[in-house]
């Protein structure tokens, strides 16, 4: 798994550079600045959810995380995360990690999927500032419309995975 | 430097844990640092390498031309654009908000706006490109061909209900 990921994204890497290097060799140096910067921001953020993980995952113990999150978890198992996913609005990169150790702890591709993608989409913590912006009809109605597409998301993942 | 230092804390306190441990053989120490060091080859692997490529694509493609081109009367176009648009762009949805405002004051419509939180919430590029190093290829093309259609369907529903002469609010920061 580890080194498939290097291999294609190694070599999906190399072609583009080179690609791009043949191109135009200042814009290729500025790209790489740019990615670089990316890469160093989103860091240390991606370390600290790494440790948390890698402290949960000592204190919850796998037969846990398959009842409440497993194959026969139905709705409750939606419910919750569903609920857990919506009360913050995290940046997807970050919860990746996490949603893969879920799946390899027994949760099931649908609530994963109703995990990530209330996860992306709804903020209930965020929704103060989206309120700002939208006005508090169609901030609230965006949260709401979003997590129902999550759930029928969801539906579908759990039957087509 | 003390901003790098508050960034760090949490890891700078994470490898003293770890070195502790390590030194006085505490147990549930070495199995958290065990599954830390796990999760860390798994990340340093692949996402540098994906990065590289986010940095090449954000120089190569051009935001502001495609900006133009996502008014009231852009139909299909516009909304192909605007997912486009969306999906070159990086960070958490509340980023986008400033840039719906943006978009709102240029004379995108109400629909292409929220068609682009939700875009940007769940299709951006550097994003789809973990989500395939953690979950997978399958996993990755499902769910963006599902949410495609549903996020479409909100924008629709959105412009609908709050009406085509919403406005977004400028908020300063």
């Amino acid at each position: 798994m580890v080194f498939s990921n290097t291999f294609i994204f190694g070599l999906l890497t190399g072609v583009s550079l080179l690609l791009s290097f043949v191109l135009d060799r200042e814009k290729t140096f500025l790209g790489l600045k740019k990615g670089g910067r990316m890469l160093f921001n989103i860091l240390h953020p991606f370390l600290n959810i790494l440790i948390l993980i890698s402290i949960m995952l000592f204190f919850i113990p796998e037969p846990l995380i398959v009842r409440y999150l497993g194959a026969n978890s139905g709705w409750y198992g939606f419910g919750i995360a569903a609920f857990i996913g919506s009360i913050t609005l995290i940046p997807g990169f970050i919860s990746y990690p996490l949603a893969a150790t879920l799946l390899q702890q027994g949760a099931t591709y649908a609530v994963v999927a109703v995990f990530m993608t209330t996860m992306m989409m709804v903020g209930v913590v965020t929704l103060p500032l989206e309120i700002k912006y939208f006005g508090k009809k169609a901030a609230i109605l965006r949260n709401f419309l979003n997590l129902i597409a999550a759930i029928i998301i969801g539906i579908f993942m759990g039957w087509l995975m | 430097m003390k901003k790098y230092l508050k960034n760090y804390i949490w890891v700078i306190l994470f490898v003293i844990f770890s070195i502790g441990s390590y030194f006085i053989g505490f147990k549930p120490g070495l199995v958290i640092y065990s599954n830390f060091n796990e999760f860390f080859l798994e990340m340093i692997s692949f996402i540098p390498f994906l990065f590289i490529i986010i940095g090449l694509f954000d120089v190569w493609v051009p935001k502001e031309a495609l900006e133009k081109h996502i008014g009231k009367e852009s139909g299909v176009k516009g909304i192909f654009l605007v997912i486009l648009l969306a999906m070159l762009q990086a960070g958490p949805l509340y980023g986008a908000f400033p840039v719906a405002y943006i978009l709102c004051k240029k004379g995108a419509s109400v629909r292409n706006i929220f068609i682009y939180l939700g875009a940007f919430s769940s299709m951006k590029l550097p994003m789809l490109g973990i989500e395939i190093g953690y979950l997978g290829i399958k996993f990755t093309v499902l769910r963006t061909l599902i949410a495609l259609p549903l996020f479409i369907l909100v924008g629709y529903m959105m412009e609908k209900i709050v009406g085509s002469n919403f406005k977004v609010e400028e908020v300063k920061t």
